[in-house]
Protein backbone atom coordinates (compact mmCIF):
# COMPACT_ATOMS: atom_id res chain seq x y z
CA UNK A 1 0.00 0.00 0.00
CA UNK A 2 1.95 3.42 -1.26
CA UNK A 3 1.18 6.65 0.33
CA UNK A 4 0.53 8.27 -2.92
CA UNK A 5 -2.89 6.18 -3.25
CA UNK A 6 -4.02 7.84 -0.47
CA UNK A 7 -3.73 11.27 -1.14
CA UNK A 8 -7.30 12.81 -1.84
CA UNK A 9 -9.15 12.50 -5.05
CA UNK A 10 -9.49 14.80 -7.93
CA UNK A 11 -12.11 16.89 -6.50
CA UNK A 12 -13.49 18.56 -10.02
CA UNK A 13 -16.41 16.50 -9.88
CA UNK A 14 -17.44 16.24 -6.66
CA UNK A 15 -21.11 16.91 -5.88
CA UNK A 16 -21.16 19.34 -2.94
CA UNK A 17 -22.32 18.16 0.11
CA UNK A 18 -25.95 19.68 0.71
CA UNK A 19 -28.69 20.04 3.32
CA UNK A 20 -32.16 17.85 2.92
CA UNK A 21 -35.66 19.92 3.71
CA UNK A 22 -38.76 17.12 4.34
CA UNK A 23 -42.02 18.68 4.71
CA UNK A 24 -45.18 17.49 5.76
CA UNK A 25 -44.35 13.93 3.56
CA UNK A 26 -46.55 10.78 3.81
CA UNK A 27 -46.42 7.77 2.16
CA UNK A 28 -49.23 4.99 1.90
CA UNK A 29 -48.10 1.71 0.28
CA UNK A 30 -51.08 0.12 -1.98
CA UNK A 31 -52.42 3.64 -1.95
CA UNK A 32 -54.15 2.45 -4.76
CA UNK A 33 -56.40 -0.22 -3.52
CA UNK A 34 -58.51 0.21 -0.43
CA UNK A 35 -56.17 -1.65 2.16
CA UNK A 36 -53.84 0.89 1.63
CA UNK A 37 -51.21 1.14 4.73
CA UNK A 38 -50.00 4.40 5.72
CA UNK A 39 -46.26 3.74 6.70
CA UNK A 40 -44.90 7.72 7.17
CA UNK A 41 -47.61 10.31 8.49
CA UNK A 42 -46.28 14.33 8.32
CA UNK A 43 -42.55 14.11 8.17
CA UNK A 44 -41.04 17.05 8.34
CA UNK A 45 -37.50 17.38 8.84
CA UNK A 46 -34.22 19.22 8.06
CA UNK A 47 -30.58 17.98 7.50
CA UNK A 48 -28.10 20.44 7.89
CA UNK A 49 -25.42 20.66 5.58
CA UNK A 50 -22.62 18.20 6.34
CA UNK A 51 -24.55 16.55 9.17
CA UNK A 52 -24.70 13.22 10.25
CA UNK A 53 -28.22 12.40 10.79
CA UNK A 54 -29.17 9.11 12.45
CA UNK A 55 -33.03 8.16 11.93
CA UNK A 56 -34.10 5.27 14.55
CA UNK A 57 -36.49 3.64 15.35
CA UNK A 58 -38.38 -0.10 15.54
CA UNK A 59 -38.81 -2.44 12.62
CA UNK A 60 -41.54 -1.55 10.14
CA UNK A 61 -41.57 2.28 11.65
CA UNK A 62 -41.34 3.56 7.93
CA UNK A 63 -37.45 4.54 8.64
CA UNK A 64 -36.14 2.69 5.05
CA UNK A 65 -39.28 3.89 3.23
CA UNK A 66 -38.18 7.69 4.18
CA UNK A 67 -34.76 7.08 2.83
CA UNK A 68 -35.81 5.46 -0.03
CA UNK A 69 -38.19 8.33 -0.65
CA UNK A 70 -34.71 10.81 0.24
CA UNK A 71 -32.86 9.11 -2.83
CA UNK A 72 -35.59 9.06 -4.73
CA UNK A 73 -36.49 5.44 -5.30
CA UNK A 74 -40.03 5.98 -4.73
CA UNK A 75 -41.97 8.61 -5.95
CA UNK A 76 -43.24 10.99 -3.28
CA UNK A 77 -46.74 11.00 -3.32
CA UNK A 78 -47.63 13.90 -0.53
CA UNK A 79 -45.16 16.50 0.78
CA UNK A 80 -42.35 17.78 -0.53
CA UNK A 81 -38.36 16.31 -0.69
CA UNK A 82 -35.65 18.89 -1.38
CA UNK A 83 -32.01 19.22 -1.43
CA UNK A 84 -29.96 22.05 -2.24
CA UNK A 85 -29.96 21.17 -5.87
CA UNK A 86 -33.91 20.94 -6.06
CA UNK A 87 -36.71 19.08 -5.62
CA UNK A 88 -36.23 14.92 -5.50
CA UNK A 89 -37.85 13.62 -8.40
CA UNK A 90 -35.61 10.29 -9.38
CA UNK A 91 -31.93 8.46 -8.08
CA UNK A 92 -29.32 10.31 -8.74
CA UNK A 93 -25.43 10.22 -8.22
CA UNK A 94 -25.85 13.62 -5.61
CA UNK A 95 -27.74 11.42 -3.27
CA UNK A 96 -26.19 7.35 -3.54
CA UNK A 97 -27.05 4.81 -1.19
CA UNK A 98 -25.65 1.84 0.59
CA UNK A 99 -28.14 -0.95 0.99
CA UNK A 100 -27.79 -3.82 4.09
CA UNK A 101 -27.80 -6.35 1.55
CA UNK A 102 -24.42 -4.88 -0.23
CA UNK A 103 -26.39 -4.67 -3.83
CA UNK A 104 -23.01 -5.22 -5.62
CA UNK A 105 -23.19 -6.18 -9.01
CA UNK A 106 -22.16 -10.12 -9.13
CA UNK A 107 -20.86 -10.08 -12.49
CA UNK A 108 -18.55 -7.65 -11.60
CA UNK A 109 -14.89 -7.72 -9.70
CA UNK A 110 -14.69 -4.99 -6.96
CA UNK A 111 -12.81 -3.15 -8.97
CA UNK A 112 -15.36 -3.05 -11.53
CA UNK A 113 -18.36 -2.57 -9.59
CA UNK A 114 -16.02 0.26 -7.82
CA UNK A 115 -15.47 2.02 -11.28
CA UNK A 116 -19.53 1.35 -12.53
CA UNK A 117 -20.22 4.93 -10.84
CA UNK A 118 -17.09 6.62 -12.33
CA UNK A 119 -17.32 5.95 -16.09
CA UNK A 120 -21.08 7.04 -15.76
CA UNK A 121 -19.69 10.40 -14.08
CA UNK A 122 -17.90 10.84 -17.15
CA UNK A 123 -14.02 10.94 -15.75
CA UNK A 124 -11.29 9.43 -17.81
CA UNK A 125 -9.36 6.33 -17.82
CA UNK A 126 -6.50 7.47 -15.81
CA UNK A 127 -9.09 9.25 -13.07
CA UNK A 128 -10.82 6.62 -12.79
CA UNK A 129 -8.10 4.72 -12.27
CA UNK A 130 -7.01 6.65 -9.58
CA UNK A 131 -10.49 6.88 -7.62
CA UNK A 132 -10.84 3.41 -7.62
CA UNK A 133 -7.48 2.68 -5.77
CA UNK A 134 -8.20 5.24 -3.79
CA UNK A 135 -11.40 4.26 -2.24
CA UNK A 136 -10.42 0.52 -2.41
CA UNK A 137 -7.35 1.28 -0.08
CA UNK A 138 -9.55 3.26 1.82
CA UNK A 139 -11.62 0.54 3.00
CA UNK A 140 -8.80 -1.68 3.26
CA UNK A 141 -9.58 -4.12 0.21
CA UNK A 142 -6.31 -3.39 -1.97
CA UNK A 143 -5.19 -6.68 -3.02
CA UNK A 144 -8.81 -7.60 -3.75
CA UNK A 145 -9.79 -6.18 -6.40
CA UNK A 146 -9.91 -9.08 -9.30
CA UNK A 147 -12.40 -10.80 -6.57
CA UNK A 148 -15.92 -11.22 -7.57
CA UNK A 149 -18.40 -10.55 -4.50
CA UNK A 150 -19.13 -14.05 -3.99
CA UNK A 151 -15.99 -14.74 -2.68
CA UNK A 152 -15.36 -12.20 -0.34
CA UNK A 153 -16.70 -12.05 3.49
CA UNK A 154 -19.88 -10.43 4.41
CA UNK A 155 -18.08 -7.23 5.99
CA UNK A 156 -15.50 -7.03 2.83
CA UNK A 157 -18.59 -7.15 0.31
CA UNK A 158 -20.21 -4.20 2.91
CA UNK A 159 -16.78 -2.39 2.74
CA UNK A 160 -16.78 -2.94 -1.09
CA UNK A 161 -20.14 -1.32 -1.60
CA UNK A 162 -19.50 1.53 0.52
CA UNK A 163 -16.26 2.19 -1.53
CA UNK A 164 -18.30 2.12 -4.51
CA UNK A 165 -20.96 4.37 -3.42
CA UNK A 166 -17.64 6.65 -2.27
CA UNK A 167 -16.08 6.83 -5.31
CA UNK A 168 -18.90 8.57 -7.34
CA UNK A 169 -18.37 11.49 -4.26
CA UNK A 170 -22.34 12.37 -3.68
CA UNK A 171 -23.03 15.55 -1.83
CA UNK A 172 -25.42 13.23 0.76
CA UNK A 173 -24.17 9.34 1.77
CA UNK A 174 -27.39 7.48 2.08
CA UNK A 175 -27.39 3.86 4.34
CA UNK A 176 -30.16 1.61 5.09
CA UNK A 177 -28.86 -0.20 7.96
CA UNK A 178 -25.56 -1.05 6.22
CA UNK A 179 -24.03 -2.89 9.42
CA UNK A 180 -26.66 -4.76 10.02
CA UNK A 181 -25.69 -8.11 8.38
CA UNK A 182 -22.42 -8.33 9.73
CA UNK A 183 -20.44 -9.73 13.14
CA UNK A 184 -20.65 -7.64 16.09
CA UNK A 185 -16.74 -7.29 15.90
CA UNK A 186 -16.33 -6.39 12.58
CA UNK A 187 -19.58 -3.78 13.08
CA UNK A 188 -17.36 -2.03 15.40
CA UNK A 189 -14.91 -1.79 13.21
CA UNK A 190 -16.85 -0.16 10.69
CA UNK A 191 -18.53 2.04 12.19
CA UNK A 192 -15.51 3.32 13.46
CA UNK A 193 -13.80 4.08 9.56
CA UNK A 194 -17.25 5.34 8.81
CA UNK A 195 -16.87 7.78 11.40
CA UNK A 196 -13.47 9.03 9.79
CA UNK A 197 -14.48 8.95 6.22
CA UNK A 198 -17.17 11.28 7.11
CA UNK A 199 -15.03 13.64 9.13
CA UNK A 200 -12.49 13.42 6.19
CA UNK A 201 -15.23 13.81 3.64
CA UNK A 202 -17.98 16.11 4.85
CA UNK A 203 -20.39 15.06 3.63
CA UNK A 204 -24.35 14.94 4.52
CA UNK A 205 -25.07 11.45 5.56
CA UNK A 206 -28.75 9.72 6.22
CA UNK A 207 -28.36 6.90 8.42
CA UNK A 208 -30.83 4.35 8.60
CA UNK A 209 -30.51 1.63 11.80
CA UNK A 210 -32.58 0.14 14.66
CA UNK A 211 -29.36 -0.11 17.00
CA UNK A 212 -29.64 2.47 19.68
CA UNK A 213 -25.59 2.58 20.42
CA UNK A 214 -24.53 2.54 16.37
CA UNK A 215 -27.24 5.80 16.23
CA UNK A 216 -25.50 7.47 19.19
CA UNK A 217 -21.60 6.32 18.48
CA UNK A 218 -22.17 7.98 15.06
CA UNK A 219 -24.86 10.66 14.64
CA UNK A 220 -24.81 14.49 15.49
CA UNK A 221 -28.61 14.04 15.34
CA UNK A 222 -30.96 11.36 15.51
CA UNK A 223 -34.19 11.33 14.55
CA UNK A 224 -36.49 8.59 16.77
CA UNK A 225 -39.53 7.58 14.97
CA UNK A 226 -42.50 5.63 16.01
CA UNK A 227 -43.82 2.49 15.48
CA UNK A 228 -46.53 2.90 12.30
CA UNK A 229 -47.60 4.69 10.77
CA UNK A 230 -44.13 6.71 11.09
CA UNK A 231 -43.58 9.80 12.60
CA UNK A 232 -40.97 11.61 14.08
CA UNK A 233 -41.22 11.33 17.58
CA UNK A 234 -38.28 13.04 18.96
CA UNK A 235 -35.35 14.84 17.58
CA UNK A 236 -32.24 14.32 19.90
CA UNK A 237 -28.58 16.39 19.56
CA UNK A 238 -25.82 14.35 20.24
CA UNK A 239 -23.29 16.35 22.19
CA UNK A 240 -20.20 14.26 22.20
CA UNK A 241 -16.68 15.18 21.16
CA UNK A 242 -16.60 14.87 17.71
CA UNK A 243 -13.46 12.49 17.44
CA UNK A 244 -15.14 9.00 18.70
CA UNK A 245 -13.37 5.79 19.48
CA UNK A 246 -13.99 2.44 21.22
CA UNK A 247 -13.03 5.34 24.42
CA UNK A 248 -16.25 6.83 23.91
CA UNK A 249 -18.28 3.64 24.94
CA UNK A 250 -16.97 3.88 28.75
CA UNK A 251 -17.57 8.01 28.56
CA UNK A 252 -20.24 8.95 31.18
CA UNK A 253 -22.16 11.19 28.97
CA UNK A 254 -22.37 8.62 25.88
CA UNK A 255 -23.90 5.60 28.38
CA UNK A 256 -26.39 8.45 29.85
CA UNK A 257 -27.53 9.41 26.44
CA UNK A 258 -27.95 5.65 24.94
CA UNK A 259 -29.93 4.68 28.16
CA UNK A 260 -32.46 7.81 27.59
CA UNK A 261 -32.89 7.35 24.22
CA UNK A 262 -33.47 3.77 24.68
CA UNK A 263 -36.00 4.48 27.25
CA UNK A 264 -37.75 6.83 23.71
CA UNK A 265 -37.52 3.78 21.42
CA UNK A 266 -38.59 1.10 23.97
CA UNK A 267 -42.17 3.33 24.36
CA UNK A 268 -42.63 2.98 20.55
CA UNK A 269 -41.27 -0.62 20.70
CA UNK A 270 -43.57 -1.18 23.28
CA UNK A 271 -46.93 0.74 21.63
CA UNK A 272 -46.15 -1.38 18.29
CA UNK A 273 -46.06 -4.41 20.19
CA UNK A 274 -49.91 -3.50 21.56
CA UNK A 275 -51.10 -2.15 18.21
CA UNK A 276 -49.98 -5.20 16.86
CA UNK A 277 -52.22 -7.27 19.09
CA UNK B 1 -24.44 -35.70 -21.71
CA UNK B 2 -25.55 -35.80 -17.82
CA UNK B 3 -25.10 -32.02 -18.73
CA UNK B 4 -28.39 -31.61 -20.74
CA UNK B 5 -30.39 -32.97 -17.33
CA UNK B 6 -28.09 -30.91 -15.20
CA UNK B 7 -27.94 -27.48 -17.47
CA UNK B 8 -24.63 -27.66 -17.98
CA UNK B 9 -23.43 -26.76 -14.83
CA UNK B 10 -22.66 -28.65 -11.76
CA UNK B 11 -18.93 -30.06 -13.82
CA UNK B 12 -15.59 -29.37 -11.77
CA UNK B 13 -14.04 -27.02 -13.52
CA UNK B 14 -10.06 -28.98 -13.59
CA UNK B 15 -10.03 -32.60 -13.21
CA UNK B 16 -7.56 -34.44 -10.34
CA UNK B 17 -5.45 -36.03 -13.19
CA UNK B 18 -5.44 -37.00 -16.49
CA UNK B 19 -6.09 -40.53 -16.05
CA UNK B 20 -9.17 -39.63 -13.69
CA UNK B 21 -10.27 -37.57 -17.21
CA UNK B 22 -9.58 -40.41 -18.93
CA UNK B 23 -11.45 -43.28 -17.29
CA UNK B 24 -14.43 -40.57 -17.03
CA UNK B 25 -15.02 -39.58 -20.49
CA UNK B 26 -14.87 -43.88 -20.79
CA UNK B 27 -17.55 -44.07 -18.38
CA UNK B 28 -19.65 -41.19 -19.60
CA UNK B 29 -19.28 -42.67 -22.81
CA UNK B 30 -20.03 -46.65 -21.82
CA UNK B 31 -23.94 -46.30 -22.63
CA UNK B 32 -23.25 -45.31 -26.24
CA UNK B 33 -20.85 -48.40 -26.82
CA UNK B 34 -23.51 -50.18 -25.17
CA UNK B 35 -26.35 -48.94 -27.28
CA UNK B 36 -23.90 -49.57 -30.57
CA UNK B 37 -23.49 -53.27 -29.57
CA UNK B 38 -26.70 -53.81 -28.81
CA UNK B 39 -27.65 -52.48 -32.53
CA UNK B 40 -24.97 -54.98 -34.00
CA UNK B 41 -26.37 -57.85 -31.76
CA UNK B 42 -29.89 -57.02 -33.09
CA UNK B 43 -29.21 -56.80 -36.80
CA UNK B 44 -26.65 -60.26 -36.65
CA UNK B 45 -29.16 -61.72 -34.79
CA UNK B 46 -31.70 -61.70 -37.26
CA UNK B 47 -34.58 -60.56 -34.86
CA UNK B 48 -35.09 -57.43 -37.38
CA UNK B 49 -34.11 -57.06 -40.77
CA UNK B 50 -30.52 -55.94 -42.11
CA UNK B 51 -32.98 -53.24 -43.91
CA UNK B 52 -34.01 -51.63 -40.62
CA UNK B 53 -31.04 -51.88 -38.96
CA UNK B 54 -28.19 -52.21 -41.11
CA UNK B 55 -24.76 -52.64 -39.45
CA UNK B 56 -22.94 -49.76 -38.32
CA UNK B 57 -19.54 -50.81 -40.89
CA UNK B 58 -22.34 -50.45 -43.86
CA UNK B 59 -23.81 -46.95 -42.39
CA UNK B 60 -20.29 -45.44 -41.82
CA UNK B 61 -18.97 -46.41 -45.47
CA UNK B 62 -22.38 -44.60 -46.92
CA UNK B 63 -21.46 -41.74 -44.73
CA UNK B 64 -17.95 -41.69 -45.75
CA UNK B 65 -19.24 -41.67 -49.76
CA UNK B 66 -22.08 -38.79 -48.53
CA UNK B 67 -19.06 -37.01 -46.86
CA UNK B 68 -16.61 -36.71 -49.54
CA UNK B 69 -18.57 -38.11 -53.13
CA UNK B 70 -21.77 -36.65 -51.91
CA UNK B 71 -24.11 -33.54 -51.00
CA UNK B 72 -24.33 -33.97 -46.96
CA UNK B 73 -21.99 -30.95 -46.28
CA UNK B 74 -24.17 -28.86 -48.74
CA UNK B 75 -27.21 -29.93 -47.65
CA UNK B 76 -25.69 -29.71 -43.74
CA UNK B 77 -24.71 -26.41 -44.55
CA UNK B 78 -28.07 -25.13 -46.26
CA UNK B 79 -29.55 -26.47 -43.25
CA UNK B 80 -27.67 -25.19 -40.56
CA UNK B 81 -27.63 -21.91 -42.26
CA UNK B 82 -31.57 -21.97 -42.11
CA UNK B 83 -31.55 -22.84 -38.54
CA UNK B 84 -29.07 -20.19 -37.74
CA UNK B 85 -31.24 -17.28 -39.18
CA UNK B 86 -34.18 -18.34 -37.53
CA UNK B 87 -32.24 -19.00 -34.49
CA UNK B 88 -30.37 -15.49 -34.77
CA UNK B 89 -33.60 -13.63 -35.12
CA UNK B 90 -35.51 -15.28 -32.17
CA UNK B 91 -32.67 -14.77 -30.03
CA UNK B 92 -32.72 -11.22 -30.74
CA UNK B 93 -36.13 -10.30 -30.71
CA UNK B 94 -36.43 -12.84 -27.83
CA UNK B 95 -34.74 -10.94 -25.49
CA UNK B 96 -35.64 -7.26 -26.52
CA UNK B 97 -39.08 -8.30 -26.13
CA UNK B 98 -38.55 -10.32 -22.79
CA UNK B 99 -36.84 -7.26 -21.47
CA UNK B 100 -39.59 -4.78 -22.51
CA UNK B 101 -42.66 -7.11 -20.88
CA UNK B 102 -40.13 -7.12 -17.62
CA UNK B 103 -39.50 -3.46 -17.60
CA UNK B 104 -42.96 -1.97 -18.61
CA UNK B 105 -46.21 -2.95 -17.25
CA UNK B 106 -48.47 -2.31 -20.74
CA UNK B 107 -45.93 -4.47 -22.82
CA UNK B 108 -46.31 -7.07 -21.04
CA UNK B 109 -50.13 -6.91 -20.56
CA UNK B 110 -49.81 -7.19 -24.46
CA UNK B 111 -47.58 -9.68 -25.01
CA UNK B 112 -48.09 -12.37 -22.00
CA UNK B 113 -51.43 -13.53 -22.76
CA UNK B 114 -49.95 -14.38 -26.16
CA UNK B 115 -47.22 -16.16 -24.98
CA UNK B 116 -48.90 -18.18 -22.54
CA UNK B 117 -51.99 -19.50 -25.52
CA UNK B 118 -48.46 -20.34 -27.96
CA UNK B 119 -46.49 -21.86 -25.83
CA UNK B 120 -47.53 -25.44 -25.32
CA UNK B 121 -48.23 -25.26 -28.92
CA UNK B 122 -46.37 -28.01 -31.04
CA UNK B 123 -45.17 -25.44 -33.70
CA UNK B 124 -43.92 -27.88 -36.19
CA UNK B 125 -48.21 -27.78 -36.71
CA UNK B 126 -47.59 -24.40 -38.28
CA UNK B 127 -45.33 -25.90 -40.95
CA UNK B 128 -48.51 -25.66 -43.31
CA UNK B 129 -49.20 -22.40 -42.44
CA UNK B 130 -45.63 -21.25 -43.26
CA UNK B 131 -45.65 -22.87 -46.28
CA UNK B 132 -49.20 -21.28 -47.57
CA UNK B 133 -47.86 -18.30 -46.26
CA UNK B 134 -44.50 -18.09 -48.01
CA UNK B 135 -43.97 -20.71 -50.42
CA UNK B 136 -41.51 -23.52 -50.69
CA UNK B 137 -38.72 -21.40 -50.35
CA UNK B 138 -35.77 -20.35 -46.98
CA UNK B 139 -38.45 -17.91 -45.94
CA UNK B 140 -40.75 -20.37 -44.97
CA UNK B 141 -38.77 -22.89 -42.85
CA UNK B 142 -37.08 -19.86 -41.32
CA UNK B 143 -40.29 -18.15 -40.08
CA UNK B 144 -40.84 -21.48 -38.95
CA UNK B 145 -37.94 -21.99 -36.54
CA UNK B 146 -37.88 -18.33 -35.41
CA UNK B 147 -41.48 -19.13 -34.19
CA UNK B 148 -40.07 -21.96 -32.27
CA UNK B 149 -37.19 -20.52 -30.89
CA UNK B 150 -39.02 -17.27 -29.81
CA UNK B 151 -40.94 -18.33 -26.30
CA UNK B 152 -38.32 -19.95 -24.80
CA UNK B 153 -36.05 -16.69 -25.67
CA UNK B 154 -38.94 -14.80 -24.61
CA UNK B 155 -40.15 -16.76 -21.70
CA UNK B 156 -36.46 -17.22 -20.27
CA UNK B 157 -35.36 -13.56 -20.65
CA UNK B 158 -38.83 -12.48 -18.66
CA UNK B 159 -38.37 -14.56 -15.48
CA UNK B 160 -34.70 -13.94 -15.62
CA UNK B 161 -35.21 -9.88 -15.63
CA UNK B 162 -38.46 -10.35 -13.09
CA UNK B 163 -35.66 -11.90 -11.11
CA UNK B 164 -33.09 -9.69 -10.95
CA UNK B 165 -32.70 -8.13 -7.29
CA UNK B 166 -34.35 -4.96 -7.33
CA UNK B 167 -31.72 -3.74 -5.44
CA UNK B 168 -28.97 -3.97 -8.02
CA UNK B 169 -31.31 -1.27 -10.23
CA UNK B 170 -31.46 1.12 -7.22
CA UNK B 171 -27.73 0.78 -7.21
CA UNK B 172 -26.44 1.43 -10.47
CA UNK B 173 -29.45 4.41 -10.68
CA UNK B 174 -28.12 5.72 -7.73
CA UNK B 175 -24.56 5.92 -9.52
CA UNK B 176 -25.59 7.74 -12.18
CA UNK B 177 -27.20 5.11 -14.39
CA UNK B 178 -29.85 6.35 -16.71
CA UNK B 179 -32.93 3.98 -17.38
CA UNK B 180 -31.62 2.55 -20.39
CA UNK B 181 -28.36 1.86 -18.62
CA UNK B 182 -30.08 0.09 -15.99
CA UNK B 183 -31.58 -2.49 -18.56
CA UNK B 184 -28.95 -2.98 -20.71
CA UNK B 185 -25.81 -3.56 -17.88
CA UNK B 186 -28.05 -4.43 -14.79
CA UNK B 187 -31.46 -6.11 -15.97
CA UNK B 188 -29.85 -7.88 -19.25
CA UNK B 189 -26.72 -8.98 -17.44
CA UNK B 190 -28.45 -10.44 -14.12
CA UNK B 191 -30.82 -12.44 -16.44
CA UNK B 192 -28.17 -13.77 -18.19
CA UNK B 193 -28.07 -16.94 -16.28
CA UNK B 194 -32.00 -17.63 -17.56
CA UNK B 195 -31.56 -16.17 -20.28
CA UNK B 196 -28.72 -18.50 -21.74
CA UNK B 197 -31.07 -21.18 -20.28
CA UNK B 198 -33.90 -19.95 -22.84
CA UNK B 199 -31.40 -19.59 -25.97
CA UNK B 200 -30.40 -23.30 -24.87
CA UNK B 201 -33.82 -24.68 -25.57
CA UNK B 202 -34.36 -22.60 -28.20
CA UNK B 203 -31.28 -24.20 -29.84
CA UNK B 204 -32.37 -27.61 -29.44
CA UNK B 205 -35.59 -26.55 -30.93
CA UNK B 206 -34.11 -25.11 -33.99
CA UNK B 207 -32.61 -28.14 -34.69
CA UNK B 208 -35.76 -30.29 -34.02
CA UNK B 209 -37.97 -27.33 -36.27
CA UNK B 210 -35.02 -27.81 -39.17
CA UNK B 211 -35.17 -31.48 -39.92
CA UNK B 212 -39.47 -31.78 -39.29
CA UNK B 213 -39.33 -28.82 -41.52
CA UNK B 214 -37.15 -30.43 -44.42
CA UNK B 215 -39.35 -33.40 -44.14
CA UNK B 216 -42.46 -31.52 -45.62
CA UNK B 217 -41.30 -28.38 -47.55
CA UNK B 218 -38.08 -28.27 -48.85
CA UNK B 219 -35.79 -29.30 -52.00
CA UNK B 220 -32.26 -29.42 -50.17
CA UNK B 221 -31.54 -30.02 -46.38
CA UNK B 222 -30.20 -32.81 -44.25
CA UNK B 223 -34.07 -33.22 -43.57
CA UNK B 224 -34.60 -33.57 -47.31
CA UNK B 225 -32.21 -35.49 -47.53
CA UNK B 226 -33.05 -38.33 -45.00
CA UNK B 227 -36.43 -37.99 -45.85
CA UNK B 228 -35.65 -39.39 -49.89
CA UNK B 229 -33.01 -41.51 -49.00
CA UNK B 230 -35.47 -43.32 -46.67
CA UNK B 231 -38.28 -43.08 -49.64
CA UNK B 232 -35.22 -44.21 -51.97
CA UNK B 233 -34.63 -47.58 -49.55
CA UNK B 234 -31.00 -46.23 -49.27
CA UNK B 235 -31.31 -47.03 -45.37
CA UNK B 236 -27.35 -47.01 -44.11
CA UNK B 237 -27.31 -43.92 -46.02
CA UNK B 238 -30.28 -42.48 -44.49
CA UNK B 239 -28.90 -43.77 -40.79
CA UNK B 240 -25.52 -42.21 -41.68
CA UNK B 241 -27.47 -38.67 -42.32
CA UNK B 242 -29.52 -39.00 -39.38
CA UNK B 243 -26.52 -39.70 -36.77
CA UNK B 244 -24.06 -36.56 -38.69
CA UNK B 245 -27.05 -34.26 -37.41
CA UNK B 246 -27.41 -35.84 -34.00
CA UNK B 247 -24.28 -35.20 -34.01
CA UNK B 248 -23.93 -31.68 -35.15
CA UNK B 249 -26.70 -31.04 -32.81
CA UNK B 250 -24.92 -32.31 -29.85
CA UNK B 251 -21.68 -30.50 -31.13
CA UNK B 252 -23.71 -27.41 -30.63
CA UNK B 253 -25.17 -28.10 -27.61
CA UNK B 254 -21.47 -28.71 -26.34
CA UNK B 255 -20.38 -25.59 -27.50
CA UNK B 256 -23.09 -23.63 -26.36
CA UNK B 257 -22.67 -24.76 -23.03
CA UNK B 258 -18.92 -24.21 -23.37
CA UNK B 259 -19.64 -20.46 -24.03
CA UNK B 260 -22.29 -20.01 -21.38
CA UNK B 261 -19.69 -21.21 -19.02
CA UNK B 262 -17.50 -18.22 -19.80
CA UNK B 263 -19.94 -15.92 -19.74
CA UNK B 264 -21.45 -16.90 -16.30
CA UNK B 265 -17.56 -17.38 -14.67
CA UNK B 266 -18.55 -15.11 -12.05
CA UNK B 267 -20.96 -17.60 -11.05
CA UNK B 268 -18.62 -20.16 -10.57
CA UNK B 269 -16.23 -18.10 -8.58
Amino acid sequence: MSVTHLAPPPRSRAHAASSISISDVSHTYGARTAGGMLALDGINLDIGDGEFHCLLGPSGCGKSTLLYLIGGFIPVQAGMISTSAGPVTAPGPDRSIVFQNFALFPWKTVKDNVLYGLKKAGFNAAEREQRARHYIDMVHLTGFENAYPSQLSGGMQQRAAIARTLAVDPGILLMDEPFGALDAQTRRVMQEELRTIWRDSRKTVVFVTHDVQEAVFLADRISIMSARPGRIQHVIDVDLPKERGEEILENREFIGLSEHIWRLVREQAVAATRGAH
Amino acid sequence: MSDVLAGGRGRGRVGPSLSYAVVNTVVRFTPLLVLALGWEFLGLSGLVSRQMLPGLGEIFAAFSDMLFGGDLLYNTLRSVSRAAAGLGAAVVVGISAGLLMASFRPVRLLINPIVQIFYPMPKSALIPVVMIWLGLGDSSKILLIFLGCLLPVIVGTYNGARGVNPFLLWSAASLGASRFDVLREVVLRGAMPDILNGCRTALAFSFILMVSSEFVIATDGVGFMISSLGDGGQYPAMFAAIFFVAGIGFAADRLYALLSRRLLRWREA
